[in-house]
């Protein structure tokens, strides 16, 4: 009896004793940590920290501009990065459903921007921006092309997201064809038979059918867009005068370039919560329309 | 009346994708030409085909962000990682599957929970846990942070997959007079290959295009990444297309041709991925 219970505790430690010891020391500590360092003025450098209370929380909702500004950077942001990808990214998906000549090649094509980080696609895109457009500018005379891209707070944002939108349909596009692809025929060929048009197909059979991949998308798009750092920090660097500068990049700065730790480690508890509200009640309002064909 | 319906529609589908994916192309198309321009070149005329070729600029991106130093960072960075991730994630989810005592469902009741954590949410103390552990500026350090990060979604996945596997299969094998370890590494694992490949999929594409961990924890020009080495370049040669564009293409092409020869398995990987998610 007693050896089985050794073994078993073995087990335990062999099986999950690494995983855990990673996990704790690398997520864990560091966000119990962040949780102390936020009621301090700690400056990064160690031996020097002092309690301070609320007094980080208090500047950053009353006294800080630039916070405030990256709050609603994110999310508008937030909010047209998600409903731009997945509508282009569902729209993909949609016609490459259909039997057609080339849709492989196709899928390729729209996929592969999502391989590339995001780093290098910002600077891919900065050099599109600056050169590309005003080139097609120069040729075509339209004048979208010839606005000053990256370089005001509308082109900058506006230029964000279309590399945002760029860089992430393909992703969703593969998880809608899967989904799309696991509608029954039946019904389908059911619904045609009973006169629908493709547009009730769609509203009334598709959709519904497919809540579960819109559920992922939504949770997928809504958590990158929030969290955007990469394409940020190589298309604008927040500039203008950080007025395209997002929460994760704003955490960024005021940690690792104004040497404030405690105030970062506060702006990044509520950026924390932010994330954990925002997921859970997304995922808890789309799964309620979830239904069963 | 129906028949030209459909017909218009078929054509506006067509349209539609032509535009999308010219969309999608034309951004690689002024990466490529304007990358064997000289400067000047591109400054006149970035749309144009070039007239001389100037391969030279290759090799001074090649030099300038040593890039085989680069690429051979990444990959180890990479490699160890998700097979470490991959190997400790299945021992993890199996374990917490088929012992399903208390402790372990909250254990992974925690796991699932972590992966709402936004990294930049604990990066600032992270750095003063990797100072005190004395495994900043190193590849082990970095792969070490890696396990930490990436096991949580990992786990989450496998443990999806392995509730799924019927009990009798590992029972018949301890009949047969298996050890439970080897019932692990002789019968679960080999059955786990399908969502493996999705969780190697997924955190190869990670760790490889992952930018900000490895910038605060490597230092040292020489343990630089691609993505290291290609924001150290921008932030040293500023408005230098003739140079940047190579350096970006050959930040580029390792993942692109990984994707072109794995493209089936990240599609899938991706899709099935999703479907847990």
């Amino acid at each position: 009896m007693n050896t089985k219970k050794g073994s078993a505790f073995m087990q335990q430690l062999v099986y999950i004793g690494p995983v855990f010891l990673f996990f704790l020391a690398i997520i864990i500590v560091p966000f119990v940590m962040g949780m102390y360092y936020s009621f301090t003025d700690w400056n990064g450098v160690a031996g020097t920290v002092k309690w301070v209370g609320l007094d980080n929380f208090k500047q950053i909702l009353t006294d800080d501009p630039a916070f405030k500004n990256s709050f609603w950077f994110t999310t508008k942001f937030t909010i047209v990065g998600v409903i731009l990808t997945n509508v282009v990214g569902f729209l993909l998906a949609y016609i490459l459903t259909r039997p057609m000549k080339g849709r492989n090649i196709l899928r390729t094509v729209f996929f592969l921007p999502n391989v590339i980080g995001g780093l290098l696609l910002g600077f891919v895109w900065q050099f599109i921006f600056v050169k590309g457009f005003a080139t097609i500018g120069d040729l075509t005379g339209i004048s979208f092309f010839e606005l000053p891209w990256l370089g005001s707070e509308a082109t900058g944002f506006w230029g964000i997201v279309i590399v945002f939108v760029w860089q992430s349909s393909g992703y969703l596009m593969v998880i809608f064809i899967a989904s799309i692809l696991n509608v029954p025929k039946e019904v389908m060929e059911a619904a045609e038979i009973d006169g629908a048009s493709k547009l009730q197909v769609l509203r009334s059979i598709i959709l519904p059918l497919i809540m579960p991949a819109i559920t992922v998308c939504l949770f997928l798009t809504i958590s990158w867009s929030f969290k955007m750092f990469d394409l940020n920090l190589s298309l604008t660097k927040g500039g203008p005068f950080r007025s395209t500068e997002s929460l994760a990049l704003n955490i960024y700065v005021e940690a690792f370039t104004n040497n404030r730790y405690g105030l970062g480690t506060a702006k990044s508890l509520i950026f924390f919560i932010f994330v954990a509200i925002i997921t859970l009640l997304q995922v808890k309002l789309t799964k309620s329309k979830e239904v069963e064909a | 009346m129906e028949r030209t319906a459909t017909r218009s529609l078929i054509a506006l589908r067509l349209i539609v994708l032509a535009l999308m994916g010219l969309l999608f192309l034309v951004p690689f198309y002024f990466l490529l030409v304007n990358s064997v321009k000289s400067l000047g070149d591109i400054l006149t005329n970035a749309a144009a085909w070039p007239e001389v070729f100037h391969w030279g600029n290759y090799e001074k991106a090649w030099k300038i962000t040593r890039f085989p130093q680069a690429l051979f960072n990444s990959f180890i960075i990479t490699l160890t990682s998700i097979v470490l991730i991959a190997l400790f994630s299945a021992m993890a989810a199996y374990r917490l599957v088929r012992a399903n005592t208390r402790l372990n469902r909250i254990l992974f009741m925690t796991f699932v929970a972590a992966m709402v954590i936004p990294f930049q949410s604990i990066m600032i103390p992270l750095m003063q846990v990797v100072r005190f552990l004395g495994i900043g500026d190193s590849i082990p350090g970095l792969v070490l942070c890696y396990l930490g990060l990436g096991v949580p979604l990992s786990i989450f996945l496998l443990h999806g997959f392995i509730k799924s596997i019927p009990l009798e299969i590992e029972e018949a094998a301890v009949v047969d007079g298996a050890s439970p370890y080897g019932v692990f590494w002789r019968i679960v694992l080999p059955m786990l290959k399908p969502m493996l490949v999705t969780v190697i999929i997924l955190n190869s594409l990670w760790v490889w295009n992952d930018y900000l961990l490895p910038s605060l924890i490597l230092q040292s020009q020489e343990l630089r990444t691609i993505p290291i080495a290609t924001f150290a370049f921008f932030g040293q040669y500023t408005k230098q297309w003739d140079l940047a564009l190579p350096t970006l293409v050959l930040g580029i092409t390792p993942i692109v041709v990984f994707f072109l020869f794995m493209q089936r398995y990240i599609v899938e990987g991706i899709a099935a991925g999703s479907v847990k998610g």
